[in-house]
Order: structure tokens, then sequence, then C-alpha cells
């Protein structure tokens, strides 16, 4: 038997007859619900966002905005999703999130209506949208082609962290961390969610080369995009014991499996440059599903957290049936989406030093469109000044440069000793030139990528000259703010 | 009192949008027996198809059908206009994504595998693959259109200034979030029921029956909703329609064609790219003396509405502004690219752009505020009221509306902050524009402005409205319901707009040009007159007082001498005394003609009107940049629903804004299209938006002569976010006052970063980005 059970709307639901690699999305319309809509199978348009409750977030059991049309049925088991049919009931009062929109005349042709509402739905819910670009955030997941957002963001603003006492804010009290193992097997493919290492151990050394699923923000693609239709797959998102952040011994602790969006929140409190990295990074419901380790294990030249984590000095730990290694990310990335895992490893932690007092330290982002989109160029800088305010060590590291996001050898060495001054980090920054052989694709050409590199090694120094970790304004022009435009 | 018109509603269906109620094509409930319809393509741009063996595709399970051009039983031809364009290829493919075959499934998947095993041989053919390539190639698909006043070339003789140049503007994807979809059901007689997601359900009912050789009444098409439509659903909805209708005419079960976004935007027409040349004359003033272009549009592979688009585009190189000498040339290019199609605007947006580029050059180099120079050529009173093509700008509110959107938007203080700000910021700079549109109401094909109504009243006084329109967002339904209640005097609760059905108004036109309320609005109107004619007698008789005595149709209630009774029993009684309770309507906008020899004619009813001010930002390290506050009036004169018209203004700035900055397609060398998806083809976001968005309608301004005195609102607002481009090329002079701004539209960050370091323009399109000039820091 399928055994595949998840809570839709309240009601408990097997998805006879569905295979492991059907997302949730066509499972939802092809079982009727079509109030969720599909408007790109990829994540880029938020048309398909609905409601999961998470009960091991950090902050307490929460309600997250996701896209269903990457979430494989099977990473749901045993969990509660609520789409945009389960908001109303018949005779029930109207929710909050419909009724905002509704109002101020937030939806023109409807479409993209029942994604934001889901979106709006998790905002009511948050506890924390207390500032401005949180709530963008919040919204940058879902597209509008027809309003100019103005109603949708009063809407959202008006719902944000109004908790209705109602039956979700009452699931989300009850709920408690618990998780399933599964497996199964349907039309030639099978799946397995284990719940623990040891279980994983077993099942890799069953079927060795099993491919790992995380949040499938990812690897969801292929199958959504490329139709790919994989035999093994293994989620990780019952593995609790590689979800979470902690401080010790002056370095930070990230697991793999920890959601973007929790990351973002413990970036905020303890490095800064993450954070700020995550900020422009995909958007809410993206977030709500892919990792950290996701994240890094697709060695994508331009995924954004590596830069930042070069910069920072991160470690990452390998975990295999035989034990950990340890070993410096940069020595992770190997090639173009090539790393060092090994056969039967894992990635299950980073490892990030404290930053110390006085270090400078900060990401950047560039890309056509500052929300929800694919970094042109980023970069993220860590440098120590001795007190003579002389570069004692100093991290570059950039994305989007080269096959792998990688350090800047001859730049840091240019700066390296000197005094930290305009003209020095100038001079130094005209050694990218020899870093770097960026291509020209449909992002943005060679050139664009050679100046904006450059520029954004000034706009460092701008930043930074003054203050040692820049936090981005709410409402940033550009990836860079300039103390002159900061006010 | 209780009338809805001309007062704030809410969206018709905002309700059923919000709880997910609301069904478009691809939510109807599966028709028993539903076959998936899969569209195999051409994968070259440009080619003989030397084999098409579908033999071990058609052998797979599940696979019902595999039909080729030689399986379609009436005329192979889907063109809403020429006789250019098979709906499947026959012996030539014409671009990347062109219908060669249709597979027919039990689902995607099987008919995706079908697709692959479909064996396919092209002898490769020059390809044209953008507009340069095409103009250099003299690959076109129409005449020249000319329009000429007075001698230009002797007016720049005489001028102060004259300005050289040339202005691009890109392609763009309709993004409507709902894709193109269509389900066909074989019914009785050998004819179909169409469910199809178009703007024109006529155009898709005739073409379904030309496909498969019927006559129309052989074919009903109904639109429930759109999800959105912006012109890419004017003609080429019809495709799809035509291919599900092939689909279940050779398997006689109903057969759905649904494009994911991929194939939506591979396989679909864009905004048409143009290319203009210009030379302009300016005295000193900052007058125009006289202007010559010559402008090149690229119409994909074949002709679709290519022709009335230039014509448009025409038709608005003097946007709002007096042209004392000009000589307008324009033509359609051929390229090996999908056919370019309406989008919202219809080559108005491309015409505007060019003279705004323009003005915004001329006013820094006569030292003039982007909203002075403006006010300068503005039409006025005679002999500065005649357009280009000699049609009378009557009741001109341009005048108006730049008085009142400068104080409201406090232009003259702005101005000396933002000069203020550029001072001291040295990295960032500020700029501020001035963006006016007049826009042209009217199909250009006259012929087009005309519109049917059909209104049932039951016994029970309860109403149903149908007409010709089709609801894509606009609100035309919220607007028409309205209409429909005003004239029976009920309450909106009482009216229900229906499904547009071919069978209920035949003949119809598409919903575009902005003119969906105006036309149908004025078609109801009329069915509603007529119906109050018949049911007056009726109640003057249950009331008791005589013609001479007011009779009043209010809340659904009918009153005249002191009494009154419910229209609930005045229809109950009609129906009793055999009154007919339903009525056409029929509108045809009066006295419209254009003669393209010429050059001349009257081809707008009236002039739409509104202007913006737009405050940008821009980072002179990166080129990102950031709206920082726009301040829109607009006249849509009496505006028959105010909160929906304020809806469009916004959507259509937001719309044009990512036109002009952040949305780019680019074509790889073998013209196949690589920004296929949101992945990589960005519309703006909630974030682009401008944090302060302050939109007014301008008050007291009835039109005449259009229902209700209101005026078209879909397409013009589009046209205001052309101030952003005027405000970014204020803010990189800032950064080099004086030196000359060459900035590529759309305005990425890249293309602002390339005018702030005055390297040459990227060639936009291609994959052929030109490297100009050394890196290094640029400022
Ligand atoms: C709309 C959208 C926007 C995006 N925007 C951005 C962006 O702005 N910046 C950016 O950098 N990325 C972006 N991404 C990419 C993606 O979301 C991130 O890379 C995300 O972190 C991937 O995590 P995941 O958990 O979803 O990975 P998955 O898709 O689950 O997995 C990705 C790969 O990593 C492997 N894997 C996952 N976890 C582990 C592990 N612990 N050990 C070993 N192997 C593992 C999987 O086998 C798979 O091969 C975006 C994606 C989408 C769809
Ligand atoms: S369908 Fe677009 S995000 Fe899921
Ligand atoms: S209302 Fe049409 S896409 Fe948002």
């Amino acid at each position: 038997m399928y055994g595949l059970e998840f809570t839709l709307n309240g009601a408990r639901t097997s998805p006879e007859g569905f295979g492991p690699t059907t997302t949730l999305l066509q499972y939802l319309r092809a079982t009727g619900r079509t109030g969720t809509k599909e408007g790109c199978a990829e994540g880029d348009c938020g048309a398909c966002t609905v409601a999961i409750l998470d009960p091991d977030a950090p902050k307490g059991p929460t309600w997250r905005a996701i896209n269903s049309c990457l979430v494989l049925l099977p990473t749901i088991h045993g969990r509660q999703v609520v789409t945009i049919e389960g908001l109303s009931e018949p005779n029930g009062p109207v929710h909050p999130a419909p009724a905002a929109l509704v109002e101020r005349l937030g939806s023109q042709c409807g479409y993209c209506t029942p994604g934001f509402v889901m979106s709006l739905f998790e905002a009511c819910y948050r506890t924390d949208l207390d500032r401005p670009e949180r709530l963008d955030d919040q919204l940058a997941g879902n597209l509008c082609r027809c309003t100019g957002y103005r109603p949708i963001r009063e809407a959202a603003q008006a719902v944000a962290g109004l908790r209705p006492s109602d039956r979700f804010r009452a699931a989300l009290e009850k709920a408690e961390a618990q998780r399933r193992s599964w497996s199964g097997e349907q039309g030639g493919q099978r799946f397995f969610l284990p719940t623990r290492l040891e279980e994983l151990w077993a099942i890799q050394a069953q079927f060795p080369g099993i491919r790992l699923v995380a949040g499938a923000t990812d690897l969801g693609l292929e199958i959504t995009k490329r139709f790919a239709e994989p035999p093994l797959l293994c989620g990780l998102e019952g593995l609790s014991e590689l979800r979470g952040c902690r401080a010790q011994a002056g370095h930070h602790h990230l697991g793999a499996m920890t959601l973007l969006a929790d990351l973002e929140d413990y970036a905020e409190l303890h490095l800064p440059p993450l954070h700020r990295m995550l900020r422009f990074f995909a958007a809410r419901p993206i977030k709500n599903r892919g990792t950290l380790g996701g994240n890094l294990v697709t060695a994508s030249p331009i995924g954004d957290l590596a830069p930042v984590l070069l910069a920072l000095g991160a470690e990452v730990v390998l975990t295999g049936r035989a034990g950990s290694r340890r070993l410096p990310l940069s020595d992770f990335f190997l090639g173009y989406r090539k790393t060092a895992l090994g056969p039967g490893e894992l990635l299950s932690e980073v490892i990030v030093p404290a930053l110390e007092p006085g270090i400078r330290a900060a990401a950047y982002k560039v890309s056509k469109r500052q929300e929800l989109d694919i970094s042109t160029v980023s970069a993220s800088f860590w440098l120590r000044l001795d007190p003579t305010g002389r570069v004692e060590d100093l991290r570059l590291a950039y994305g989007g440069m080269a096959a792998t996001p990688c350090r800047a050898p001859r730049t840091e060495a240019a700066l390296r000793g000197q005094p930290y001054t305009e003209e020095n980090v100038r001079r130094a920054a005209a050694e990218l030139e020899r870093d770097f052989q960026p291509l020209s694709d449909h992002r943005g050409s060679a050139w664009y990528r050679r100046v904006v590199a450059q520029n954004l090694l000034l706009g460092f120094w701008l930043e930074t000259e003054q203050q040692p970790l820049p936090q981005l304004p709410t409402r940033p022009i550009g990836t860079v703010t300039p103390p002159e435009a900061r006010r | 009192m209780n009338s809805p018109l001309h007062r704030p509603a809410l969206h018709e269906s905002g309700h059923r949008h919000a709880n997910g109620e609301a069904l478009y094509v691809d939510d109807l409930p599966p028709p028993r027996g539903m076959l998936h319809g899969l569209v195999y393509v051409s994968p070259v741009a440009h080619g003989k198809i030397l084999r098409l063996d579908v033999s071990a595709a058609r052998a797979l399970p599940g696979v019902h059908a595999v039909l080729t051009a030689a399986d379609i039983p009436g005329h192979n031809d889907i063109a809403p206009v020429g006789k250019d364009e098979p709906l499947l290829a026959t012996d030539t493919v014409h671009c990347v994504g062109q219908h060669v075959a249709l597979i027919v499934a039990e689902s995607l998947a099987q008919a995706r595998r079908a697709q692959a095993a479909i064996v396919a041989e092209y002898q490769p053919l020059p390809a044209i693959l953008s507009l340069k390539e095409a103009m250099a190639a003299g690959s076109y698909l129409t005449q020249p259109h000319l329009i000429r006043r007075g001698d230009v070339q002797v007016a720049l003789q005489s001028s102060a200034l004259v300005l050289e140049g040339e202005v691009e503007t890109g392609a763009q994807d309709h993004f409507y979030l709902e894709t193109q979809v269509a389900l066909v059901v074989p019914e009785e007689e050998g004819g179909y029921r169409v469910w199809s997601s178009t703007q024109h359900p006529s155009e898709v009912q005739a073409k379904v029956a030309e496909i498969m050789g019927l006559a129309r009444h052989q074919v009903v098409v109904e639109t429930p909703r759109m999800g959105g439509g912006f012109g890419g659903k004017e003609t080429q909805g019809a495709h799809f329609a035509a291919l599900a209708a092939l689909g279940a005419g050779a398997t006689r079960r109903p057969v759905k064609v649904w494009l994911n976004r991929d194939q939506d935007m591979t396989q679909t027409g864009k905004r048409h790219p143009f290319h203009s040349k210009y030379r302009c004359g300016f005295d000193r003033d900052g007058k125009i003396t006289g202007l010559w272009v010559e402008t090149h549009s690229d119409g994909g592979w074949s002709l679709d509405l290519s022709r009335a688009i230039l014509d448009r585009c025409l038709f608005h190189l003097d946007n709002a502004y007096y042209l004392p000498n000009l000589h307008f040339s324009g033509r359609v290019c051929r390229t090996h690219q999908p056919s370019n199609t309406a989008f919202r605007g219809f080559g108005g947006p491309q015409g505007v752009a060019v003279i705004e580029v323009i003005l915004e050059r001329a006013a820094l180099a006569l030292g003039l505020d982007s909203a002075e120079i403006r006010a300068r050529n503005y039409y006025g009173p005679a002999p500065r009221d005649r357009t280009p093509y000699d049609q009378e700008v009557k009741d001109c509110r341009l005048d108006r509306i730049h008085r009142e959107l400068l104080l409201s938007a406090d232009y003259q203080n702005r101005l000396a902050e933002v000069a203020a700000y550029n001072q001291t910021s040295r990295y960032q700079k500020r700029g501020l524009a001035f963006q006016p549109v007049k826009f042209g109401i009217s199909f250009t094909h006259s012929m087009l402005n005309q519109a049917g109504a059909l209104v049932l009243i039951y016994a029970d006084g309860s109403v149903q409205v149908n007409h010709g329109g089709t609801e894509m967002g606009q609100g035309l339904q919220t607007k028409i319901r309205a209409i429909a209640a005003h004239e029976l005097g009920l309450l909106v609760e009482q009216v229900r707009v229906m499904t547009t059905a071919t069978d209920k108004v035949p003949n119809t036109s598409a919903t575009a040009a902005s003119s969906g309320a105006d036309l149908n609005g004025a078609a109801v109107k009329l069915a509603c007159e007529t119906l109050r004619e018949r049911l007056s007698p009726v109640a003057r008789s249950l009331l008791g007082i005589g013609e001479a005595e007011d009779l009043s149709y209010q809340g659904g209630t009918v009153r005249g001498g002191g009494r009154s009774v419910s229209f609930g029993e005045l229809a109950a009684v009609a129906y009793a005394r055999q009154i007919s309770l339903s009525a056409t309507g029929y509108y045809r906008t009066p006295d419209i003609r254009y003669d393209p020899a010429i050059g001349r004619g009257k081809p707008f009813h009236y002039f739409a009107y509104g202007a913006a001010v737009v405050e940008v930002e821009v980072s002179g390290l990166t080129g990102e940049h950031k709206v920082r506050r726009v301040d829109i009036l607009h006249d849509v004169g009496d505006s028959l629903v105010p909160t929906i018209d304020v809806g469009q203004i916004e959507g259509g700035f937001i719309q044009g804004l990512g036109w002009l900055t952040t949305e780019e397609l680019v074509v790889d060398a073998q013209g196949r299209l690589l920004t296929h998806s949101p992945d990589t083809y960005k519309i703006p976001t909630a974030g682009d938006a401008p944090r302060d968005f302050r939109v007014a309608l301008l008050t007291g301004a009835p039109q005449a002569d259009v229902v209700h005195g209101s005026k078209a609102v879909g397409e013009p607002p589009l046209m205001l976010a052309i101030g952003v481009v005027s405000a970014l090329r204020r803010a990189i002079d800032a950064f080099r006052p004086g030196a000359e701004v060459t900035l590529a539209i759309p305005c990425t960050p890249e293309s602002v970063l390339r005018a702030i370091t005055s390297l040459e323009t990227h060639e936009s399109g291609g994959n052929t980005r030109a490297i100009a000039g050394s890196a290094g820091i640029v400022i």
C-alpha cells in the first residue's frame, strides 16, 4: 500500500495513484482544487502558492507560504496543507486575507489572486512583519501582471500579524513536531523519506547513488521543467537533526537542512552579510522550502550563499556512514556544478567563524530585477584592519564571474598590507581584470560583469569606511548604498 | 440616488477571484473522455521540411492522433488579416516555435513521449533573426505608409536646434498569468463548442469554422474570463482553439490544448520591436519646427495585426504635440520570429517613445525642464489643433492636466530638491521628468467600431446581460453591470453579466483598443432603453399615471405619481401582458474614417489624455535604479466606475515600466528565445512599483458622445511610463552634465551603466552584445 498521507484543508488525504514525483500543484488541480493556479511551474510567479504548517520552526509552529509547483507529494507526508479553497467554509466567516484584497480591488483578472491570498495568509499569522522590508519580501514571490501592486501591498499591510483567533491559529497552537518515515513506489519510481541518518545510510547502502532531495527548489525544476522521471529519490525533509543553527565556541553551526527563511532570521542576529544576501534571494515561498545545503550542493556559479560563506571563511561538514569530514568551503567546489561530496556522503553542516568586533564585511547582489532574480554578479567581502588602518587580512569572493563562486586572489594580494583607502581599493579593484574572465549571457555582458565587480569593491569601501557591518536600507536603490545616500 | 454609475465599486468577480471559485478555461471540469493536445513545433528558425514522420509517435500508448497539415479538413489558414499563416506548417517553417503537428493523447506525459518520437528533418534556410537584419535585407511584410505635412527639410534648415538619432524599443511578452488555453467538445450535427481564453470569440468561431470546413453557425465559442490578455489573446488565442478543434474532430473526443509558460512564450508573438530614425528641428524656445521619422517594426514571420499596429505607431508619433511640418514613413519588416501581435497600446507606445526621447534630449540641450518643453509644444487653438493625419484635436485637456498636476505633484519644489540632492550625492543621482499622453480611441480599422448586446429580463425582474466584450481583468463586466443597473433602475445584485458567447451576440469585434466599455456599454445601454420603452406603458398603467407624468427607475423600484411598483412586479405584469422582455442593442461609432493612401482622415472618435510626474534614482556603481515617486492625473471623462479606472491606470503604468526597464527578450544565434520563463524574463514585482504612487482622475470632465460621458482607459496610461526613461536620462545626465546621453531601452541596470559610461549601447535582443570600451571603475 502506498500509505502516503497528509491533511488537506482539514481533511486526511491519501493521494492514491499519484506517483512520487507528482507535484502538489498537479495533485490539487487533478483532483478539482483548481483555485490554485499554475503560472510557471518553476517557483517564479507565485500563482500556485499554498500554505503548509511547519511544526518545527525555530520560533514555534508557523504557517508557511510555499510554491506548490515545486513540492513533491512525498515531502509533505504527515503535514497540514491549506489551499485557497480551505480558507472559506460554507456560511463561515470570510478570512481576512481574501477580504483585504477584495476590498481594495487587489484583483483584476484574478489569476494571481489565490496565490497572493495565500502569501497574505502567511502574513496574517506571522509575528515578525513589523518592518516594511519584511512585508516587501512577503510579496516578492507573487507576480501580478494586471494591478500596479499598490492595492495588494495595502492589503498585506492591513493583515500582517493580525493572527485572527480561528481554526488556523488553533492549528498552530495544537501543532506538535512529529516526523514519520515513509517509503513508497509507483510507476517505477521509488521515494524514501527517512527520519534518522541511520535510516538514510541503510537506504544509501541498498541504493547507491540515490538522489537526495532537500527543499526541491532546485531539483524540482528537473521534474517540472525538463520532465525528468528520476527512479530513486530520498527526501531529507524528515532529518530534523540536520536542521537549525547554533553558536558554539566562536563558531556558528548552520545545519544543512535549515530553511533559508530561518537562516535569514538567524543571520540577522549573528551574520549580517549573510542576512543581507538573503534579503534579495529568491522570495519568501522559495526561502520557506529551500535549504542552505541545497544551495551549496548545487554548486551553481550563481548560487548566492557561496560567495558570502567563502568570504566569511566557512567550512563544510560532509557526513557519510563512516563518519564526518570537515573541509574549507573553497575546497568543496571543484568545478562547474561539481562538489567534493563523495559517494554516500551528504552535506550536514556549515561552520562559520563568528564575526570578531571590527571586522568589515558585507554582501552584494546585482540582478536585472532587484527582487526574485538570479544574480548577474554577486560578491561578498570580509576584511580585517590592523591598528594602523592597514588591511591585515581579507577575503573577496564573487559569484557569476567564473565557473564556480570563488575568491579573487590577485585582488586580495593587491590590497593585503595596504592602508584601507579609496585610492588603494581602486587600484586593487583593477586586478579583478586578471582574476576573472566572465562570460556574456542573457543576464548581462562580460563588460557589465567586469565593471560591476570592480564597482562593488569600491562600493564596499564606501560603505565600510565608517561602518564595519553596513546593513541594507529599507528600500535600497541598488545593492550598494553609499553613506551620502543613507538618509 | 442608488445608481451604481460613477461610483466606486468592487470588481464584479473580486470575491470569486479571492476564494478560488472564479473559473478559467483550464479550471473547467474535464468533460468525459477529454484528451490533451500538445503542439509539436519547429526547432529551426527557417527551413524546408524534408521529412516529417509521425508514425512512431502515433503508435505509442495513450496516443490517439498525431495530426499534420494534411489532416486539416477545412482551410489551413489562421491569419486574422492576411492569408499568410497556416495553422500547421506545410512545406516550410518560418520561426522556432511554429506549429507543425498536434499530438492528442490521454495525458500530457504520453503526449510528450510521442513528441520525442516524431522524426523530422529540416533543410536550414537563411534566417533573419532581428529587425536590423530585416531592414538591411529589405525583408518586408507591407508597403510603406506615409503621413506628410509641410516641408520638413526647409523647416529643419532654419531651426535653432536639430536633433538626429535613432530610437529602438524592444519586444515585450504579454506574460498574462493565465497561459493560452482552449477546450473543444464535439457536439451534435458535426459542430463544436469551444471554451477559449480569447479577447475575440467571434474570430475564434470564424477560424475554427474555417479550419474545420464548417459554417460558423456550427461553432459556439464561450469565454468565461481570461487571466489577463493585454492583446496577446486578440488574435493568437485562435490558434490553440483551432488546434483543439482539429484534435476533437479527429478523435471525436473533447480535447484541451493548454500551454505551459515556456511553450506560451516560445510559440506566441510579442509586442513589436520598433526601430525609428528621426530628425527633429526646434526653434530657440524649444518649439518643434519639423519632425522627420522613418520607422520599421518587426512583424515576425506573418502579418497578423502588424499593419494596424504600425499605423497606430504613426498616429502617435505626435503624442501630445503640434507638429507644423512632418514626414512620417513606416513599414513592417518580416523576420523569422513568431508573429508579433497586439499588445496594450498597439504601436502607440512605440510611437510616443520616439517623440519623448527627442523632447527630453532637446530639453537637456536647451536647458529647459521636462515639463516646460512639453507645455510649449501641446496642441492648442487653430492652427495648432491639427494632428499629422489632419484630425482636429477638439477639447484638448492637456493644459488643464498639466497645470493641475504640476501643483499636486509639487513639481517646481521637487525640481529644486532633486538638483540639491544631485549636488551632494556623488554615486547616486535623481531625475525628475514630466510625461503627458494623448491617445486616440477607436479601432483604426473603422469597420470594427461596432458592438451588440442582448439583455434578458426574467418575469421575476432579474436580468441577464450579454454583450460581445470579454473580461480579462480590466473590469468591463463591472462597468457593464453598472450601466445596465443604472438604465433599468436596479441594484447591481439584480443584474448578472453572462459569459461571453457567440450564440448570444454574433459578429462581435475583439475586446481591444481600449474600446470594450465604450462600444459594448453603449450597446447594452441601447438594449436597456428599448426594454424600458416597452416596460414604461405597463408601469404607467400600474401606477395609474399618464404619458406626461415622470416615471423613475431606481434601486429596483419604479416610481411615478407618488406611487411605486417593484421592478419584479412590473416584469411579471409585463410578461402576463405578453410584452417581450428581451432586446438587443447595437452601437456603431459615428463618423470614423481614414484613407491610408493620402494619410488623412478621422481615425479616432476622441482622444484620452493624462500626464505623469516621475522621479527616479540611479546608482552610478551598478546602473540599478528605482522609481521613487509617481504622480498621475488622468482623464477618463466621467468615470463609469472610478475604482476600476484607477486600477487600470496603475496597472498600465507598471506594465509600461516593465517594458521599458526589466523586460528583455533575448534570442540566440539560431533564433531560439533564451528568456522563455519568469526565471529569465523579468516583469515588475511589487518592489518595482513606486512606493509613493499617487493616481488621480481628472474631475468634472465628461466626454461628449461616449457612454455616460466616460472615456476609454485600458491603454493610454501605459505610455505614462515613458516618463521613467526621461527621468533616467536626467539622472544619467547628472553624472556627467552636458555629455550626450545614449540610453538603450529597456533601461536595464546594464543599459543605464553603459549610458553613464557613455559607452556604445549594446545590441539588445541578440546574443551578440557588442562589448565596447575597457572595463574600469566608471565614476
Ligand atoms: C524561483 C527560484 C528562485 C531562486 N532564487 C535563488 C537566488 O536568488 N539565489 C540562489 O542562490 N538560488 C536561488 N534559487 C535556487 C534554489 O532555491 C536554492 O539553491 C536553494 O537553496 C536550493 O535548496 P533546496 O533545498 O531546495 O535544494 P534541492 O533542490 O532539494 O537540492 C538541490 C541539489 O542539492 C542536493 N542536496 C540538497 N541538500 C543536500 C545535502 N544536505 N547534502 C547533499 N546533497 C544535497 C540535491 O540532491 C540536489 O542535487 C532559486 C530557485 C527558484 C526556484
Ligand atoms: S506556478 Fe509559478 S510559482 Fe508555482
Ligand atoms: S490580477 Fe491579473 S495577474 Fe494579478
